[in-house]
């Protein structure tokens, strides 16, 4: 029973990770585009909500009214204004770009905000918890955080195969030249699909701030969370971001019961078993 | 009246130059054929017409509204839809789904998704496939309707029947008419000229980037043809 614990508790982690990693995957699949300041966005987001929730005296659940469009705005401003520029046939140009956007976001947060640790305090659901037969509880804030990964990725998915919307996003990601031949806009597409990308993020980042520390130094650690579940999950389906999360997940929780050095470490390595027996991930792009 | 009318177009690749003061007309619901060998600059020449290329130098007016080096999403949204060479389907999108995505600019006129099944009913029995899965025939067919749904005015096809059987091309070509009988001015590039020289009514020939002949189809002897064609 402790360790289906255990696993339950990874299960549940792992929707924030599919979380971080369905904002890289959307922008890789959309654009090619690999964005090393991935994780400093999330963390970006987490201090946007730490200032709405102080000066608006909101929950920071209930910040996310303002966070969420706050961080698309910026980030099809981004998309438009600096990172279209990028886009090319190389993938050197944005890769340092987003780079460079990493340093300045840690470094920005760091002048503003001091490296002291914050969290944010969303009350009694952080301590509640549900109990399920046998003695298996299960925490209010970590079953909402897994509900929210889960409809975030149900209505990514439904976006992405159910509505114009998305078909215009697949067919870019397709054949960009094609695309534009059709009638579409590809910056304008880039920008909505990097909007879209930093809404998720801004949702990952409020609930990474709700449940532990966070400081402007922490971001790159989630990016290479948010890597290894997409390259798990595979870039054919949104599912396959649940599915690399929770496996990540689980293998953290294990790991770290078995010795709590070994939280990451378990983590990295199922990673690696995954990439050499299943390089594609488990929901493989359809190649043309 | 000239719906599109190219002037003098200088196209590059980088700083190799591929078209050399291409100057060519078309008038409303006329078919136009240009050929020429590999490498003599014909699909630049589309893809300068539809936005995908800026030409250096010269004009393309369509409609009497300069479109040189306008971007291709705003040049399709004008009424001229390219048949790009080797049909290039949407891989992840379904037979219906690449119709569709054709038709989302909404541009009013005689094409939808049924008169494009009408035009080519097998489509019909495979909307639901992945693209990907149908015969060469088949995916072009997709690609010329994928084309038509944006209703356009000018349709250009690039090499219709590159790697397809001679009978498949026969029946691609065998519905042409029907486009063009909507109104549609057609630009066919072909390598294959006994196919471009009955389906258009006048001929540009290019070589190396320039037109070496241009005439009524019907007026044009073999030798004046392979003379511009081979530059003999």
């Amino acid at each position: 029973m402790e360790w289906l614990n255990i696993i339950l508790q990874g299960v549940l982690v792992g929707g924030l990770y599919a979380m971080f990693a369905t904002g890289l995957a959307l922008i890789f699949g959309v654009m090619r585009l690999v964005n090393i300041a991935h994780g400093d966005l999330i963390v970006l987001a987490s201090y946007v909500a730490l200032v709405a929730t102080q000066t608006l005296n909101v929950n920071p659940l209930v910040s996310l009214i303002v966070v969420v469009p706050l961080m698309a705005a910026f980030g099809y401003a981004l998309q438009r204004l600096v990172l279209n520029r990028t886009l090319g046939p190389d993938l050197l140009p944005p890769l340092l770009v987003t780079f460079g956007l990493s340093v300045i976001i840690q470094n920005g947060l760091l002048e503003l905000f001091t490296a002291d640790s914050r969290k944010l305090q969303a009350g009694a659901i952080e301590t509640n918890s549900i109990h399920l037969f046998g003695g298996l509880a299960v925490g209010t804030l970590p079953l909402i955080q897994f509900a929210v990964a889960v409809a975030v990725i149900a209505g990514l998915q439904a976006l992405f195969y159910r509505t114009a919307f998305g078909r215009a996003f697949r067919a870019t990601s397709d054949d960009p030249e094609v695309a534009r031949l059709v009638g579409i806009d590809n910056r304008h597409v880039f920008g909505l699909a990097m909007a879209l990308s930093l809404a998720v993020v801004a949702i990952a980042g409020v609930f990474l701030a709700v449940r532990a520390n966070f400081d402007p130094s922490i971001g790159p650690a989630r990016l290479i969370f948010g890597f290894e579940a997409v390259i798990m999950g595979g870039l054919g389906s949104m599912w396959g971001m649940l599915a690399g999360g929770i496996i990540l997940g689980v293998a953290q929780a294990i790991g770290a019961q078995i010795d709590p050095g070994w939280q990451l470490l378990a983590g990295h390595i199922v990673f690696l078993i995954v990439l050499a027996i299943r390089p594609e991930g488990l929901f493989p792009k359809v190649q043309g | 009246m000239a719906e599109l009318s190219v002037t003098g177009i200088d196209a590059f690749y980088g700083d190799f130059q591929a078209l050399f003061g291409v100057s060519l007309n078309v008038a409303a619901g006329e078919v136009v054929a240009v050929i020429g060998a590999n490498g003599a600059g014909k699909s630049t020449l589309l893809k300068s017409i539809a936005g995908l290329i800026a030409p250096r130098a010269g004009t393309i007016a369509f409609h009497n509204e300069a479109i040189g080096g306008m971007a291709a999403h705003a040049v399709v949204r004008r009424g001229i839809a390219l048949v790009p060479e080797g049909r290039r389907l949407f891989p992840s999108l379904s037979v219906e789904e690449n119709l569709l995505i054709g038709g989302q600019l909404g541009r009013p006129g005689p094409w939808n998704l049924a008169r494009v099944y009408t035009l080519f009913p097998v489509l019909a029995e495979r909307k639901a496939a992945p693209s990907q899965s149908l015969s060469g025939g088949q995916q072009q067919m997709v690609a010329i309707g994928r084309a038509l749904m944006s209703n356009p005015l000018l349709l250009l096809c690039d090499e219709i029947s590159l790697g397809l059987a001679p009978i498949v091309v026969r029946d691609i070509y065998a519905r042409l008419p029907m486009v063009s009988g909507e109104g549609t001015s057609l630009i066919i590039v072909e390598q294959d000229i006994v196919q471009a020289l009955a389906a258009a009514r006048r001929v540009y020939c290019l070589q190396e980037g320039r037109v070496a002949l241009s005439g009524e189809a019907a007026t044009l002897t073999r030798e004046a043809i392979s003379a511009a064609y081979f530059g003999v």
